[in-house]
């Protein structure tokens, strides 16, 4: 899903949040977040729950205002404007599908007035349930749908006044991972396909990376990075979101020289630790992917030999976890390669790290 | 980008839709104020004031201390109350267990037999006991020389009048069961009697609080038992309508009012309490409990609930039975001669219809008002002290006595400086009373059905540039059309039976049919004020049925979606 080779074309900017903050009595729930969604571009805010991840998309569609700060979008402001004068979709957390009303009229709920005509009414109804494929449940009560056709409803009535930026608030109850990995990839192919802007709010870093053009990592009612997916993996602004975004083993080390890193015995070439000065506590983090284990650490200059403390099945990939004098790290290698190294539990195995791929970060 | 002024803290300007919102709980606000809180307010003046306005300080209160009558009547209230709810409680319980814990056959019955004294005036059991007991009553020689007319007849004319309000109670508290924790206790080897008492019980503790205050409360502040059948003995409710109707003495009216109010407020405060430690003992993730049989248990209980549904079924049998007899006892001969009410009462059969249009209108208006206004506060979306006022506001007539309310109006309304004084003694401000009365409880009926609509559902419309009343039209209303219905049943039912606040309300051409049968009953007319009261069952077991067969309807018609 990843347009490693889309051309970064500049589109015009659709959507303008602009040091906008968001008090509840004493609490900041967002404190002076600044961004810009582009026309087409599908970004997402991530982060933990309570991050105000939700609260800037309430902002953005109307529901709660900011206290602070201004949002344009196409070039009107639309900070202080209630929802409905906003040309925005929104798919909400708990869908809020009206039970007493089935799919059709779910779907039709927005649209009203001189603008839709009976006629023309149903024939968008119908377009917008072949678009998420329920044609055969149109007339069925939404307690009569599983979840992810909920989801489909919600959608496609969020959709039927073609507004020009969607909003979809990460859904509250748990679908199952296949069905929700399916769901987000049809969402990804319908918003591709339409064009139409869209920020997607979730928790799972795992469907951020995988369907967003850029991603908002928030934390504590404040932004910690925006970028693509592989900019937020690779390199992480901060201790923060190398944590959060993508499986990572840290350690707390001390930056004994401009490139190098010492945890206990331990010494691990880094460069990124060029920037912080020799003698500072620092915070590692190494992805499992990136660690060289037997044969291939073999020869990598600062190779050290670690203890195996457990293997984790996980299908095509194994991970293995590691302890080198205190220093816990995790690696991922295809299980083929672990019956290759014969790895049993108590195993001592030669481990390198590439000096680019540490990500270091001062700490505290 | 420069410029810093939009730095400064925002402020929406309001949309059409919320000013019309703000402006509702306003003039909702507005009512609450002069129907709730400024006539209770000049109770509570009165009671420190002499006739000329002056403030004489607790000088009423010292004469009231001082009158033996008046301090007898506020004992006798509180332990007849006492020994009414030690009666009523435990069967109460017993049956409410047999009906949702246990197999018992005939629970359909049990459950309509159970509301039979809801829809009857309180002063039905009382005439019924009259019957048997009373100075030609059958069962006279039961009493052993003692008299039915005083604490006995009060006593038992309320267990029976009390008794549906607590079994509702408790079997709501023990419907709720979580099946998990039955099983986890079995598992852990617990026996029977120590699962009831370490689930069962602490499960429906809140149901047993609330239930328990309810009858207290109802037995302090219910007019109508003691006055038919209290004979000399004193208790506070009868000795307020004395205070004011007998001897026009408005002051110490309102001080017997105070005191009146004091056990209901501490009542209400105490369930308040029970309530909020109750909150979440079933969680949302409940299994349900299914009941299996167990002979030993189920049969001593099904005995049980046949007692005491052929005692509810007998009293109102005995009331209804007495109202066709020429002349008990001697002349057991069945007529109608009874319900010939013009002999017996100048307004004749005119009050029955005063009361049905009482009751119609209270219900037609009450459950407008009751909905939109919980509505709005639930999900109006406005800001700010007013709703949380107002939802206030709306529990507070819970605790208030129907006869301190009724004295509240007499006090305010009949207030030559009140331009709204002209409402005295009209049918409009019996509604308005009777909407007052019952508030609370259907106020919380339409919150909870309320909040179990998606929060979002307004936001939604807003989205989608619905307006909120459309919204509420298509969506709230419809799923919540049961719980309106009920509302309405509610207030038309309690509205026929009520006497304790418009017996201070009531003019010339407006006298209800509860306050007929008080006054034929004073004027010796059992019989006719029996026929009455048997008039006003009948009416509301009419509107039950029609109910019932209504609630089949709009199932079918508004719930479709709950069948999957």
């Amino acid at each position: 899903m990843l347009d490693l080779l889309a051309p970064a074309a500049p589109r015009p900017v659709h959507l303008a949040v602009q040091e906008v903050s968001k008090r509840f009595g004493r609490f900041l729930a967002l404190d002076r977040v600044s961004l810009e969604v582009r026309e087409g571009e599908l970004v997402a805010f991530l982060g933990p729950s309570g991050c105000g991840k939700t609260t800037l998309l309430r902002a953005i569609a109307g529901l709660d205002p900011p206290t602070e700060g201004r949002i344009i979008q196409a070039g009107r402001d639309i900070t202080l404007l209630p929802p409905g004068q906003r040309d925005v979709g929104i798919v909400f957390q708990s869908y809020a599908l009206f039970p007493n009303l089935d799919v059709r009229r779910n779907i039709a709920y927005g649209l009203r007035g001189p603008a839709w005509p009976r006629e023309k009414v149903k024939a968008r109804v119908a377009e917008l349930l072949a678009m998420v494929g329920l044609e055969e449940h149109a007339g069925k009560y939404p307690a009569q749908l599983s979840g992810g056709q909920q989801q489909r409803v919600a959608l496609a009535r969020a959709l039927a006044n073609r507004p020009a930026l969607l909003l979809l608030d990460e859904p509250r109850s748990a679908l199952d991972a296949i069905v929700r990995s399916r769901l987000r990839t049809e969402i990804r192919a319908l918003q591709k396909s339409l064009g139409v802007t869209t920020i997607l709010v979730t928790h799972d870093q795992e469907e951020a990376l995988s369907i967003s053009d850029r991603i908002v990592v928030m934390n504590a009612g404040r932004i910690e990075q925006i970028g693509t997916p592989e900019e937020v993996y690779r390199r992480p602004a901060s201790a923060f979101v190398a944590g959060f975004v993508g499986r990572a083993g840290s350690f707390t080390a001390e930056v004994e020289a401009p490139r190098r890193l010492r945890a206990g015995p331990v010494r691990i070439e880094a460069e990124a630790a060029a920037s912080l000065t020799p003698g500072q506590a620092a915070r590692a983090f190494i992805r499992p992917e990136d660690v060289r284990l037997g044969p291939d650490a073999a020869g990598h200059p600062g190779a050290f030999e670690a203890v195996v403390t457990g293997v984790e099945f996980l299908g095509a990939l194994c991970r293995v976890h590691l302890l080198a004098e205190g220093v816990r790290l995790e690696a991922e290698i295809p299980s083929a390669q672990l019956r290759h190294l014969g790895l049993d539990r108590t195993a001592r195995i030669l481990v390198a790290i590439p000096a680019d791929r540490v990500m270091t970060y001062p700490e505290g | 980008m420069a410029s810093l002024s939009w730095r400064r803290a925002l402020r929406p300007t309001p949309t059409l839709e919320q000013r019309l919102v703000g402006l509702s709980l306003a003039l909702a606000g507005l009512l609450m104020l002069a129907a709730l809180v400024l006539p209770l307010a000049s109770v509570l003046i009165r009671a420190f004031q002499d006739g000329e306005g002056r403030f004489v300080g607790l000088a009423h209160v010292a004469a009231y201390l001082a009158t033996p009558n008046l301090a007898a009547a506020a004992w006798n209230s509180f332990w007849t109350a006492a020994v009414t709810m030690l009666c009523v409680v435990p069967a109460a319980f017993a049956y409410a267990y047999a009906l949702t814990r246990c197999c018992v056959p005939l629970k359909p019955l049990f459950r309509a037999v159970m509301l039979l004294p809801v829809l009857a005036p309180s002063l039905l059991p009382a005439l019924a006991l009259i019957y048997l007991f009373g100075n030609q009553g059958m069962l006279r020689w039961l009493l052993m020389g003692e008299s039915v007319y005083g604490p006995i007849g009060i006593v038992l004319a309320q267990v029976f009048y009390c008794f549906p309000h607590a079994a509702l109670i408790l079997s709501v508290a023990l419907s709720g069961a979580d099946a998990r924790l039955y099983e986890a206790a079995a598992v852990l080897k617990a026996g029977r009697g120590r699962i009831f008492a370490t689930v069962t019980l602490p499960g429906a503790m809140g149901g047993i609080v609330s239930a328990s205050v309810v009858v207290f409360t109802l037995v302090v502040t219910d007019f109508g038992i003691p006055k038919v059948i209290g004979g000399q003995f004193p208790v506070l409710a009868t000795e307020i309508y004395k205070q004011v109707i007998g001897q026009q003495n408005f002051h110490m009216g309102a001080v017997v009012g105070l005191v009146l109010l004091l056990p209901a407020v501490a009542a209400f405060l105490i369930d308040l309490w029970a309530q909020r430690r109750q909150a979440s003992v079933v969680s949302g993730r409940a299994v349900p409990l299914q009941p299996q049989p167990r002979p030993a248990r189920d049969g001593p209980l099904f005995a049980f609930c046949l007692l005491v549904a052929g005692l509810l079924m007998g009293l109102v049998g005995v009331a209804v039975w007495g109202s066709f007899i020429r002349f008990w006892p001697w002349n057991l001969e069945l007529t109608l001669a009874n319900y010939d009410f013009a002999r017996f009462d100048s307004a004749g059969w005119g009050s029955l219809w005063t009361s049905v249009r009482m009751a119609f209108f209270t219900a037609l208006f009450g459950t407008v008002l009751v909905f939109l206004l919980a509505y709005l506060i639930e999900r109006g979306g406005v800001g700010g002290p007013l709703p949380r006022l107002l939802g206030l506001a709306a529990t507070l007539p819970l605790a208030v006595p129907g006869l301190v309310l009724g004295l509240a109006y007499i006090l305010f309304f009949n207030d030559p400086a009140n331009p709204l004084g002209f409402l005295y003694g009209s049918l409009a401000l019996m509604v308005l009373n009777c909407i007052i009365h019952f508030y609370t409880v259907c106020h919380l009926t339409a919150v909870t059905a309320i909040r179990q609509l998606d929060p979002e559902f307004e936001s939604v419309g807003a989205s989608l540039r619905v307006p909120i009343w459309i919204t509420f039209g298509r969506v709230t209303l419809p799923i919540c059309l049961p719980a309106t219905v009920d509302i309405f049943v509610y207030f038309f039912v309690n509205a026929m039976t009520t006497v304790s606040a418009v017996v201070f309300l009531y003019g010339p051409d407006t006298k209800p049919a509860s306050v007929a049968v008080i006054h034929m009953d004073e004027a010796g007319q059992v019989s006719a004020a029996a026929a009455m009261a048997v008039a006003i069952l009948a009416i509301n077991i009419l509107l039950k049925l029609l109910h019932l067969a209504a609630a089949g309807r709009i199932e079918q018609t508004t719930q479709a979606w709950r069948r999957r």
